[in-house]
């Protein structure tokens, strides 16, 4: 399968990735390398599953296309990723070599010092504790930066969070262990220090990992088409105008199927422009010679010319990204369960210290005992069980998430999740599906020659009603019949002749809903309704979100009618007709009186609303905006991805509030022990282990979560 | 006592290789595609599979 070995000559002196969002096993994996590998050129194909990309190394000749061609003859849709697209920096890749130092590190000092619990005495202990000294101290000072860093961060703006403790549990117990050496005392806790930071690291790099991974695969789903548009210069021909650099008074001309990348008023051509993910209506808008259109909307019928009247930053598009900006500021408000922790923590191990200090100091103790003891106390407490108790149960849950098809972009998503108890849902395309879709009685009633007919007709379009009517038709077992002569007239539609008889399919301007009629010679012709379909499941969907507790209404910027159908048929209230800033405004209005809301949404006019709800859902279908403003997206049409991810999420913050008993529950029966001065490192490092081993445990329960 | 003179240094120094051999992994990319990895090992003809 390998083209090298076949052709020894041919030089693998091109790379191209492309990005490949449907791969999700190792069958998948396995067909994509086969499939690049056998396109003649192609020297290695390699598939990085975490990104979703694959990389192929090939020779000149071989064109991006072929490639694309080749994946798809297999089944997978891919795109070839753009400069822009470079690799964002991993939060994780930081932390694997203090996390690796840390273990090796604590490793060899424990080996020493179990000979020295053991019973190694005199000049034997001396030196194993001068080792120790001699491999903990440097490991310590480089594996505990990232705490170090984050504390003193803090410090400087004058708050505290967990690094806050921890580094100064680190850097006491170093110090002791050092003094200890020195002296040739008894007790040195580098070992514990080390397992401390080493727990830690881990929890921290489960954190990242669980942000990398979900942040790789929202990313593999961004369309990477560079917005833009051809632009009409003074002497007919067309150039590519990036987005950025449109100025008024230049005229695009905008193909059928294209979005337009500024706002404009058309010169020269009519056509329907799909609005849907703009201002949430679902019926293609007719526009003529003099109509403005704004950025953002989707051409249908055919091709016009637009000039711009506005571009960049005054834009509509950019009028709604204002607005998100200013809707993420309540969110970043949000205190993550783990700061709020650590809030009541410091303060209270710190006092508890001073005390036991102080309390030793007037029984009569020397400073160094008294000193010691306070130490201990702080090794003794240190949050190690609590460091790992929200990460390793937030990063368990996304993964059981994303196994059913939910990314989940950071922890603190889940923790919000887990507070709602209000649901507000766009309709187009979130709770819809957001495609029109012909109607499916008319379709079953078609015979076997209309539905042939209609199937030649519509393969030759790419009219978003024709796809669907084609997709339709195929899913029924319907074959095409070879229709001559086929003509598509941009706005009215398709036309040819068929056994002698004309034949055509296209726009009724008699129908008063969204349609197309199929005419043939000789017959009657049939009027097909297109609809956008509720989501599979969304009934069983909206019922267990009830039985969870929630309130679920619609907010939709479509019009009255519309919303009011759909409502009446989910049985849901409905608020219709709201642009950008009324969602968020009636998401504001909630929130006034207590309420915690969920914003399902996936159009750029949903942006601002899912930026200022609590917690946001999109579906992977959604624009780019609407992705990126939502915390959790999910795959596939099933609306069920709502209530798992909000059961998920409250199954997760009951693991995470357990872990913190456990940690708690912990620490009541260590710290007396310290107080009274029984601690010895080796019971610090049993202690320790033992909390987070049994953190672990609990949060792996989690496993399950998502089902 | 003198068995430990020549049994710390191997201790240590085992350890240190395989923090080596961590951090050459890690500069090889090794830890890139985790997913990846972990789904490597079902595939079934391993003669026919690509080579990466």
């Amino acid at each position: 399968m390998n083209a090298a070995s076949h052709e020894p000559l041919l030089a693998a002196d091109e790379t191209t990735i492309l990005v490949v969002p449907g791969m999700h096993c190792a069958g998948c994996m396995a067909k994509v390398e086969r499939a690049l590998s056998a396109v003649p050129g192609v020297s290695a194909a390699r598939v990085n599953l975490t990104a979703k990309q694959v990389r192929a190394e090939h020779t000149h000749g071989v064109e991006t296309a072929q490639l694309i061609a080749a994946l798809e003859a297999v089944g997978f849709a891919s795109q070839p990723r753009t400069e822009e697209m470079t690799k964002a920096p991993s939060a994780v890749k930081p932390l694997l070599a203090p996390l690796a130092v840390a273990a090796f590190a604590s490793m060899n000092v424990m080996l020493l010092s179990i000979s020295v619990w053991s019973g190694a005495e005199g000049s034997t202990r001396s030196l194993f504790h001068w080792i120790s000294a001699l491999i903990g101290i440097p490991a310590i000072a480089y594996s505990g930066t990232p705490f170090f860093k984050s504390a003193y961060a803090v410090l400087k703006r004058a708050r505290t969070n967990m690094d806050v403790p921890i580094s100064i549990g680190i850097a006491l117990a170093t110090g002791l262990s050092f003094y200890e050496t020195l002296t040739g005392g008894h007790d040195a806790y580098f070992d514990g220090v080390l397992m401390l930071i080493m727990f830690l690291l881990a929890g921290r790099t489960l954190d990242a990992m669980m942000r990398d991974r979900a942040r790789a695969g929202v990313d593999a789903l961004l369309i990477q088409a560079a917005p833009g548009a051809s632009v009409v210069s003074p002497d007919g021909s067309l150039q590519w105008i990036t987005a950025s650099e449109l100025q008024p008074g230049m005229v695009m001309r905008i193909a059928a199927g294209e979005r337009l990348a500024a706002d404009g008023e058309i010169v020269s051509g009519s056509s329907a422009f799909d609005q849907s993910l703009l201002t949430g209506e679902s019926a293609p808008v007719a526009a003529h010679v003099g109509t403005t259109v704004h950025a953002g909307t989707l051409n249908l019928d055919a091709p016009v010319d637009v000039r711009v009247t506005a571009a960049g930053a005054d834009t509509s598009l950019a009028e709604i990204a204002r607005l998100m900006d200013a809707a993420e500021q309540p969110r970043s408000v949000y205190v993550r369960i783990a700061d709020r922790a650590s809030r009541l923590y410091a303060p209270a191990v710190h006092t508890l210290a001073a005390l036991s200090f102080a309390g030793w100091m007037i029984a009569g103790a020397g400073i160094y005992q008294s000193t010691v003891i306070a130490i201990a106390v702080l090794i003794i407490t240190c949050p190690c069980a609590l460091g790992l108790a929200v990460p390793v149960a937030q990063v368990v849950a996304s993964g059981a998430l994303m196994r059913e098809g939910i990314m989940v972009k950071d922890g603190s998503a889940i923790e919000r999740m887990a507070l709602v108890d209000r649901v507000l849902l766009d309709k187009t395309g979130s709770l819809t599906l957001g495609k029109p879709e012909p109607d499916a009685a008319v379709v079953d009633s078609l015979d076997n020659e209309a539905a042939a007919v209609a199937l030649g007709l519509a393969s030759h379009s790419r009219h978003p009603h024709s796809r669907a009517l084609e997709a339709a038709l195929l899913a029924r077992g319907h074959r095409a019949v070879r229709v001559e002569g086929v003509a598509e007239t941009a706005g009215i539609g398709l036309s040819g002749t068929w056994n002698d008889r004309k034949v055509s399919l296209g726009r009724n301007d008699a129908a008063d809903v969204v349609s197309t009629t199929l005419r043939i010679e000789g017959r009657d012709e049939v009027l097909i309704p297109f609809t956008d379909k509720l989501r599979p499941d969304a009934h069983a969907a909206l019922a267990r979100l009830k039985a969870l507790g929630l309130k679920v209404s619609l907010l939709s910027g479509d019009n009255q009618k519309a919303v009011a159908e759909v409502a009446a048929e989910v049985g849901l209230e409905a608020q219709a007709a709201a642009d950008p800033a009324e969602k968020r405004e009636a998401i504001a209005a909630l929130q006034a009186t207590g309420h915690k809301v969920l914003m399902v949404g996936d159009g750029l006019n949903d942006g601002p609303a899912l930026a200022a709800a609590d917690a946001s859902i999109a579906p992977g279908s959604a624009s780019d905006v609407g992705r990126q403003a939502a915390d959790l997206v999910f795959l596939g049409d099933s609306l069920n991805a709502l209530p798992r991810a909000v059961l998920a999420a409250r199954r997760t913050m009951r693991v995470v509030k357990q872990n913190f008993a456990l940690a708690i529950g912990y620490n009541v029966f260590a710290v007396p022990l310290a107080i009274m001065g029984y601690v010895n490192p080796m019971i610090a490092a049993a202690a320790m282990s033992g909390s987070s081993l049994i953190v672990v445990a609990n949060s792996l329960r989690l496993v399950r979560a998502a089902k | 006592m003198n068995g430990l003179a020549f049994l710390l240094p191997i201790a240590l120094g085992l350890g240190l290789l395989g923090l080596v051999a961590f951090f050459w992994a890690l500069k090889r990319g090794q830890f890139e595609d985790l997913d990846g990895a972990a789904n490597r090992i079902l595939y079934d003809d391993e003669e026919e599979g690509p080579h990466g």
